[in-house]
């Protein structure tokens, strides 16, 4: 009895000190379904500290994408619905608030495929950010100009129309579009896609360096395991719908399953493709 | 000389009064790529309401007033009732969804204030106004079109660039990004269709005071098309100058090219031109043109 309540107070003990430094954001078991029917995320848990890089890694079609779109709430648009577990931000539930009112709080998701609006300008696009803010023009002007000292290339580029710019650029623009509303975390999708690796480089650079300096946590989900990896402080990998690995990023880049699985690195280095060829059936976690 | 004037002249005025009506497409179909059937409804149901509300004995400023209040209530029930639960599907759906619409407006404004042709004058003067030397015969009310049109086109062009406009056009061009940087497409909605309303309103006023207003109106949205096929669906001045070249040209062709064919045509010739247009540039003399990259 005496020992129960031992437990049951150093459990409390533990969760007082675990509210003191609750993660910023934190997902909790969801289950999310596509037109009630295609069920996609079959649990999926994960936490984000304050200030931290957290990156979300899988292969096409794990759910990567979905786990994002559930906590920025975009998936209502594609007709998706959280049905089960829910999602804290700030230690509030917020699984239910429409994606206008979860920017207003700070949370922000920069979308696969850099969605920049094409017929605006570079800047039309940064300050389009901007909408929840009330804080006035000077204030968004300011703050503008802070986005182009990460981003000294879209300060050139500025007036030309988003749809005519770079691959590179365009990821600029949409991720200096979501500072521009002032966010703590930003929910960042794929990033590297479909550009040169130099450039892959030099968005991740600036990601890290604007996490340093501006304190803005970031939940990145990326097909290239190597360059997150790098960068993240942590790391789950989503297979099918469930997260069947996390740890520090450093722990992940060990792990000799994820070498040969995300990292095609085997036991001995590189293998070459006449290795690959024959290779037995990719091994699952669950089955 | 003169009497090539006076026709150019003419048309041109008659332009205008087509542009009215096709700005008010225009702006719904930039902000959510709908092309909206609705428009020659809503042009005639502001009017009948603005034509109501004086007959009643409302004066006129007030009577104004209070349509803009049913046209902006009326953009809100239609994001309530028809727009909100059809986002994110086919654009076609949407259009569909428009011609409920405009039966409804069509039906439900004539239910209201009966289908009788009424006069409105606004107190615009209609007396003819003589050019060179009496040579060349206009109306002043169509001066006064023009500069309605003019002011209404002023005010949307700085509308553009203002943090609402900016943020329809977002919409206009990304709904899923729009909605990722937190504006709420419901709310851009009300006001793209509350403008289109306002807009719907000034050219009910306008045919109103020139024709009568009557449920023939409705079918003026059919002359809009032509001019949006020659402005382009998405520009602002194109849906102007749409309007002026449809206007123009077709009174030029009924004079001159008219009396070969018998006369008559000036009822199809905007449709040829238009036909004409959708061969050689689809996206209008100044539509966006579809940003693709390789």
């Amino acid at each position: 009895m005496t020992a129960q309540t031992a437990t049951a107070q150093t459990a409390l003990a533990t969760s007082v000190d675990a509210s003191a430094t609750a993660p910023l954001l934190s997902v909790n078991n969801i289950e999310v379904i596509y037109n009630h029917v295609i069920l996609v995320l079959k649990g999926v848990s994960l936490q984000l500290p304050k200030g931290g890089i957290v990156a979300l890694l899988g292969a096409n079609g794990a759910g990567k994408t979905t786990t994002l779109k559930a906590i920025s709430n975009l998936l209502r648009a594609e007709r998706g619905d959280i049905t089960k577990g829910h999602i804290d931000y700030h230690g509030e539930r917020v699984d239910q608030l429409n994606p206008s009112a979860l920017v207003k709080k700070g949370l922000i998701q920069v979308m696969e495929g850099r969605h920049c609006f094409a017929h605006l300008t570079i800047e039309e696009n940064l300050l389009t950010g901007a909408y929840t803010r009330s804080d006035g023009n000077k204030a968004i002007e300011q703050h503008l100009e802070m986005v182009y000292s990460y981003f000294p290339r879209l300060k050139v580029r500025r007036k030309s129309q988003a749809g005519y710019t770079s691959g590179g650029e365009q990821q600029m623009t949409a991720i200096g579009r979501a500072l521009m509303s002032k966010p703590d975390t930003i929910l960042l999708d794929e990033p590297s896609m479909g550009l040169a690796p130099q450039l892959v480089e030099e968005i991740f650079e600036i990601v890290h360096k604007l996490n340093k300096e501006t304190g803005v946590s970031f939940l990145i989900a990326e097909q290239n395991t190597n360059m997150a990896l790098r960068y993240a402080d942590y790391g789950y990998i989503l297979e099918n719908g469930r997260i069947v690995m996390d740890g520090p990023a450093e722990k992940l880049r060990e792990n000799s399953d994820v070498k040969e699985f995300y990292l095609g690195l085997g036991s001995g280095g590189r293998m070459s493709f006449r290795d690959t060829k024959h290779y037995r059936r990719r091994k699952r976690w669950l089955t | 000389m003169a009497f090539f004037l006076e026709v150019l002249i003419g048309g041109l005025m008659a332009g205008v009064m087509y542009s009215l009506v096709a700005l008010g497409f225009v702006l719904i179909f930039k902000a959510s790529g709908v092309f909206n059937f609705a428009q020659g409804a809503m042009v005639l149901f502001a009017g009948l309401f603005f034509v109501g509300f004086t007959e009643l004995g409302v004066p006129m400023w007030l009577a104004l007033l209070l349509t803009v209040g049913v046209m902006v209530l009326l953009a809100g029930v239609i994001e309530r009732l028809v727009l909100r639960h059809l986002v994110n599907q086919e654009g076609i759906i949407l259009f569909m969804a428009t011609i409920g619409v405009s039966f409804f407006l069509d039906g439900f404004g004539q239910l209201i204030w009966g289908s009788n042709v009424r006069q409105l004058d606004i107190g615009i003067p209609t007396d003819p106004i003589f050019l060179m030397d009496g040579e060349i015969l206009i109306q002043s009310f169509d001066l006064w079109a023009a500069l309605v049109a003019g002011t209404l086109l002023a005010a949307l062009v700085v509308f553009q660039k203002t943090r609402t406009g900016r943020a329809l056009r977002a919409v206009a061009d990304d709904h899923q990004a729009a909605q990722s940087v937190g504006i709420p497409l419901n709310v851009i909605w009300i006001i793209v269709w509350a403008i289109a309303g306002l807009v719907a309103l000034v050219a009910g006023v306008m045919w109103g005071s020139k024709l009568g207003v009557q449920p023939a109106i409705v079918s003026l949205a059919l002359k809009a098309l032509p001019v949006l096929i020659l402005g382009g669906f998405t520009s602002i001045p194109g849906a102007i100058l749409g309007g002026l070249i449809i206007g123009a040209g077709e009174k030029l062709a009924e004079v001159y090219i008219g009396p070969l064919f018998g006369g008559g045509i000036e009822n199809w010739f905007a449709y040829v031109l238009a036909l004409g247009f959708l061969l050689i540039r689809p996206q209008g003399l100044f539509g966006e043109k579809l940003i693709e990259r390789v």
